[in-house]
């Protein structure tokens, strides 16, 4: 018997992105199957009913994500575990009232209002392991069209049009680099998508590629029909297991309808895509290292010129694109170049996927229009500062960019100002910080990562980091000398002027750009033994004010080595040369009292 | 070819459009230090000590691999330029153990000729040596990586011109090193004994065993010779001290046949030279006895010898065995003689002899 209220069409998303596994999808994916099956769900809906896996749709730090759409009409919930399932099925799905207390509240809306989604648009609403959905947006028609109607110099045409720059680090003109790569006569060629994606904390490709890999892997291709080439890679890190699946599953799918292979799509173009695993160095990402590690040689960058649309893979012109700059092909052939030009600053279009992190209430995948303020990514995407503190920095560009300062919150996001304020968009990167940040001590874990990922082969790279860490490292405990600002200075711009790879180049950037904006932070570590954020161990001391302690007792129950003495209801004390700064007392104490300095 | 035209330090210079930058400087008269950098290696740019200004070009260039361009202005003496090979040689000399007066590398170094050249007095950094131990397994070649400034020609010399692939550049940053497979100690490694890296090595890194403690390399006498041990001909070098051979060497500018490369035996066995074992006059045995004896009486009773042979037997009685350790004049000579003279075409070789 079909209940009288009982939807038509039952339509359940969950988001499984790596975030969204990680907080227990498949669970909560099976939770629901099991209830449907239990109540006879499938069997009573009339049209269609379905539980379907999507890619992330940025918010992670609220998954699971679940939307519950009946007839339409799409209710979004979050932190959804499977135990909490069974109330959804029978109060929102057969009962047709939403659970209200979990629905997503209006941050996860303004979360999403501001942002302009291209290259996402698709992920968290797609099945990416189905092409048919795929197609069922629109997918594929793009290759379709241009293998029927365009020649490879029209679509080059398109992308110059388009204005589309490489999201990869260093914004090259896609539609430049194909046309060369083009004109360079050669029998073989190839096209390498580059999935390496190496910064701290960067996870945009991977969630495209986890979310809508076809967007990928059209990209691909109608690159590799605008250039002439008949063999592409994508070399993606085999830390991203769920990614690596779905494109090689996407890949098959692609394969067995002809959109790959020989003659595709009747056309007499020949094109195959193999997937080649990296191994998870930094440097890798770096587009001649990353050649070197597909020959089966140590992946170590050389240097440039040829470059490798001359001299590439195996000796031969090679495209290289990064896994956003392809995602973004499909839809500026299905929606035309004019448009996707009129998205975007002057001099750069369309959109970008930052991931915000640090010190910000929604962190999480973003996607915006170039051109956009700071100041609306991070007060009406990210909801403003964590805690509503003070926002004192941004840092853009991972471990090859800078920290934009509050003063320049109205700045306009795009490649050039953010290389004018001495940062850059590297891969999008995008860290808030906030008062409690020190800077010296965030360059510092920047040129840790660098120094570690250096591959070795230069010397100002493989030692000169190494220099510039260990100077950073005896400022923040406060046994930094006079003149370190400037051989800091003087050292980081000799290893830029001098490395051999983009790595060693770009390495000493947070170092300049902390010095360019925080220089009175450095002089107070240097002459004042002073960390001003607090952050820097060796340079805080906690006291206890006798006045305000009323002897709870609290600070010493919890010192972990006993550093603390006093007898209940009398003033307690911190024998200094036993302090190992954890900070534990200063937490602990009761509010009321605030008797633990920091200093 | 079309030649290109470029201005180096001010100075118009001509060179052919293959050039690089480091030979159209040099060859114009302008030095330009090097150290990763050698003439029968595939120039890679990784020391960064030949880096030159290019105007219009955002950093410092690799001159040994950086191509010349019509109208390229360059110059390899600016501020900036000295600033970076400086701030290079300092962090290599603060990066590893060079203490000179206990280097057998002391006065044929590339690294000690650089910091002295650009006029280093002290560092700017402290010495941080990553304290690898002495790799003393191998029977020919002392191997100490706390020397080693990674420039990698003892890689490109293995891998390229001997392809014997042993070694290479293995982990990264700070802690990259040269390794033979799973970094096994030389001795362990498929090493041939070649000798190869040794002979590219800048500093002390990878030095001859056996000439340890013999000699530093300005009281060697060199003298230039062919190789005895087999037919190629390869130029070499005895170093000579005290009247006693202490290594031999080669040098690339040699040129043909081996451009400085030898093998394991023309390079490492020397030790025959003064060896109490080696004939140094010819011996004639008497009664089951050998006498020493003098080369015009040792040739007359071959001649003599032979000729009863001839006489008797016929010529066909004799066989004669050349060597593929003689050279092909030599060998050319050897078959003349025993066709012209003895009478036989009974003459072969043995790669052994
Ligand atoms: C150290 C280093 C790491 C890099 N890592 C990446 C990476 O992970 N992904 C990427 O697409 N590009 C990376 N790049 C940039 C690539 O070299 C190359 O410029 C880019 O893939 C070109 O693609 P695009 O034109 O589409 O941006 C890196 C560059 C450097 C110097
Ligand atoms: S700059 Fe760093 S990563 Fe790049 S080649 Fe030099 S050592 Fe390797
Ligand atoms: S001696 Fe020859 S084989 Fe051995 S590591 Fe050196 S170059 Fe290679
Ligand atoms: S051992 Fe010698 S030749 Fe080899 S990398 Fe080190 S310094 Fe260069």
């Amino acid at each position: 018997m079909v209940n009288s209220r009982m939807s038509k069409e039952i339509v359940i998303n969950v988001c499984m992105g790596t975030g969204g596994i990680a907080a227990g999808g498949r669970d909560v994916m099976d939770a629901f199957i099991e209830a449907f099956r239990e109540r006879g769900v499938d069997g009573r809906v009339e049209k269609h009913c379905a539980v379907h896996q999507v890619g992330c749709r940025g918010f992670c730090a609220r998954d699971v994500l679940v939307d519950v759409s009946l007839d339409g009409e799409r209710t979004t919930y979050q932190y959804i575990q499977a135990a909490m399932v069974p109330r959804l099925v029978e109060e929102h799905v057969l009962g047709g009232q939403p659970v209200t207390e979990w629905t997503v509240g209006p941050e996860y809306h303004a979360f999403h209002d501001r942002q302009v989604k291209v290259v996402l648009a698709d992920c968290g609403n797609i099945d990416p392991d189905r092409i048919e959905e795929y197609e069922g947006v629109g997918g594929y028609t793009a290759l379709r069209r241009i293998l029927s109607e365009m020649s490879p110099g029209e679509v080059i045409d398109v992308v110059r049009e388009s204005g589309l720059r490489g999201r990869g680090g260093a914004g090259f003109p896609t539609g430049i680099k194909w046309k060369i790569c083009a004109d360079n006569e050669s029998e073989v060629k190839y096209i390498i998508c580059n999935a390496d994606e190496g910064d701290p904390g960067a996870f945009m490709d991977r969630s495209v590629i986890e979310g809508n890999p076809h967007a990928v892997i059209e990209g691909l291709i109608i690159g590799a029909y605008a250039i002439g080439s008949a063999h592409g890679y994508v070399y993606i890190r085999a830390e991203y297991p769920l990614a690596v699946e779905r494109l090689r599953r996407a890949l098959d799918q692609a394969r067995a309808k002809g959109y790959l292979g020989k003659g595709i799509h009747g056309s007499r173009f020949d094109f195959d895509i193999k997937v080649k695993l990296g191994a998870g160095a930094f440097v890798c990402g770096e587009e001649t290292a990353l050649i070197a590690s597909i020959e089966g040689e140590r992946g170590m960058p050389r240097s440039k010129p040829p470059f490798p649309v001359f001299k590439g893979l195996w000796g031969k012109p090679t495209v290289i694109n990064n896994v956003e700059t392809l995602a973004n092909l499909p839809v500026i052939f299905r929606r035309g170049a004019a448009w996707y030009a009129s998205v975007g600053s002057e001099k750069s279009k369309g959109t970008k996927v930052f991931a915000l992190t640090g010190k910000i209430k929604n962190t999480g995948l973003i996607e915006v229009p170039m051109g956009i303020s700071l100041k609306e990514i991070i007060y009406d995407i990210g909801g403003g500062i964590e805690k509503d503190r003070a926002f004192k920095a941004v840092q853009t560009g991972g471990p090859s960019g800078g920290c934009i300062p509050s003063q320049h919150i109205d700045l306009s996001v795009d490649y050039e100002n953010l290389i004018r304020m001495g940062s850059m968009m590297g891969s999008g990167g995008m860290v808030v910080l906030d008062e409690t940040d020190c800077m010296v001590n965030i360059a510092k874990f920047f040129l840790e990562f660098t120094q570690s990922e250096s591959c070795g082969k230069c010397t100002p790279c493989r030692f000169g980091t190494r220099r510039l860490l260990e100077i950073l490292t005896r400022i923040t405990r406060g046994q930094g000398r006079p003149d370190d600002i400037e051989r800091l200075e003087r050292m980081a711009r000799t290893i830029k002027d001098s490395s051999l790879c983009g790595l060693g180049m770009s390495a000493p950037n947070p170092v300049l750009s902390t010095i360019r904006y925080f220089r009175h932070e450095y002089e107070a570590h240097i002459h004042e033994h002073r960390c001003p954020a607090g952050v820097c161990r060796e340079l805080i001391t906690y006291t206890i004010d006798p006045e305000r302690c009323k002897g709870c007792g609290k600070c010493r129950r919890h010192c972990p080595v006993e550093a603390i003495e006093g007898q209940p209801k009398a003033v307690h004390v911190i024998q200094q040369e036993k302090c190992i700064k954890c900070g534990s007392c200063f937490e602990v104490c009761p509010e009321k009292f605030s008797a633990v300095l920091r200093a | 070819m079309k030649q290109v035209t470029l201005t180096i330090n001010g100075k118009s210079v001509k060179t052919s459009p293959r050039s690089t930058i480091l030979i159209a400087a040099r060859s114009a008269g302008f030095r330009i230090p090097t150290l990763c950098y050698h003439p029968r290696l595939a120039s890679v740019g990784s020391c960064r000590v030949c880096v030159v200004e290019i105007q219009g070009r955002g950093n410092l260039a690799a001159s040994c691999v950086t191509p010349v361009a019509d109208g390229m202005v360059v110059r390899t003496d600016s501020e900036r330029v000295v600033a970076a090979r400086r701030l290079v040689v300092e962090l290599l000399l603060a990066g590893g153990e060079h203490n000179c007066s206990l280097c057998a590398a002391s006065g044929d170094c590339e690294l000690q000729n650089l910091a002295y050249e650009l006029g280093i007095e002290k560092l700017d950094f402290p010495v941080e040596a990553p304290g690898y131990p002495r790799d003393t397994s191998n029977a020919m070649i002392e191997r100490d990586l706390n020397k080693c400034v990674l420039c990698g020609r003892c890689v490109r010399a293995c891998n390229e011109v001997q392809v014997n692939e042993v070694i290479d550049i293995g982990y990264r940053g700070a802690r990259a090193k040269i390794v033979t497979a799973f970094d096994r100690n030389y001795g362990d490694s498929d090493c041939v004994f070649c000798g190869e890296c040794v002979s590219v090595c800048p500093t002390g890194a990878l030095r001859e065993k056996a000439a340890r403690f013999k000699g530093r390399p300005w009281e060697f006498q060199k003298t230039r010779t062919t190789c005895v041990y087999c037919g190629t001909g390869c130029q070499l070098d005895v170093n000579v001290r005290d009247g006693r051979v202490v290594k031999v060497t080669s040098d690339f500018r040699h040129g043909p046949p081996n451009y400085g490369s030898l093998c394991a035996k023309g390079r490492f066995a020397y030790d025959f030279i003064h060896h109490p074992d080696r004939l140094t006059t010819p011996l004639i045995k008497e009664d089951d006895e050998f006498r020493e004896a003098t080369w015009d009486e040792a040739m007359d009773l071959v001649v003599l010898g032979l000729s009863a042979i001839r006489n008797q037997e016929g010529p066909d009685a004799i066989g004669v065995l050349a060597s593929a350790r003689c050279t092909n004049e030599e060998n050319y000579l050897l078959q003349k003689f025993t066709r012209a003279c003895l009478g036989t075409n009974n003459i072969d070789h043995c790669a052994r002899l």
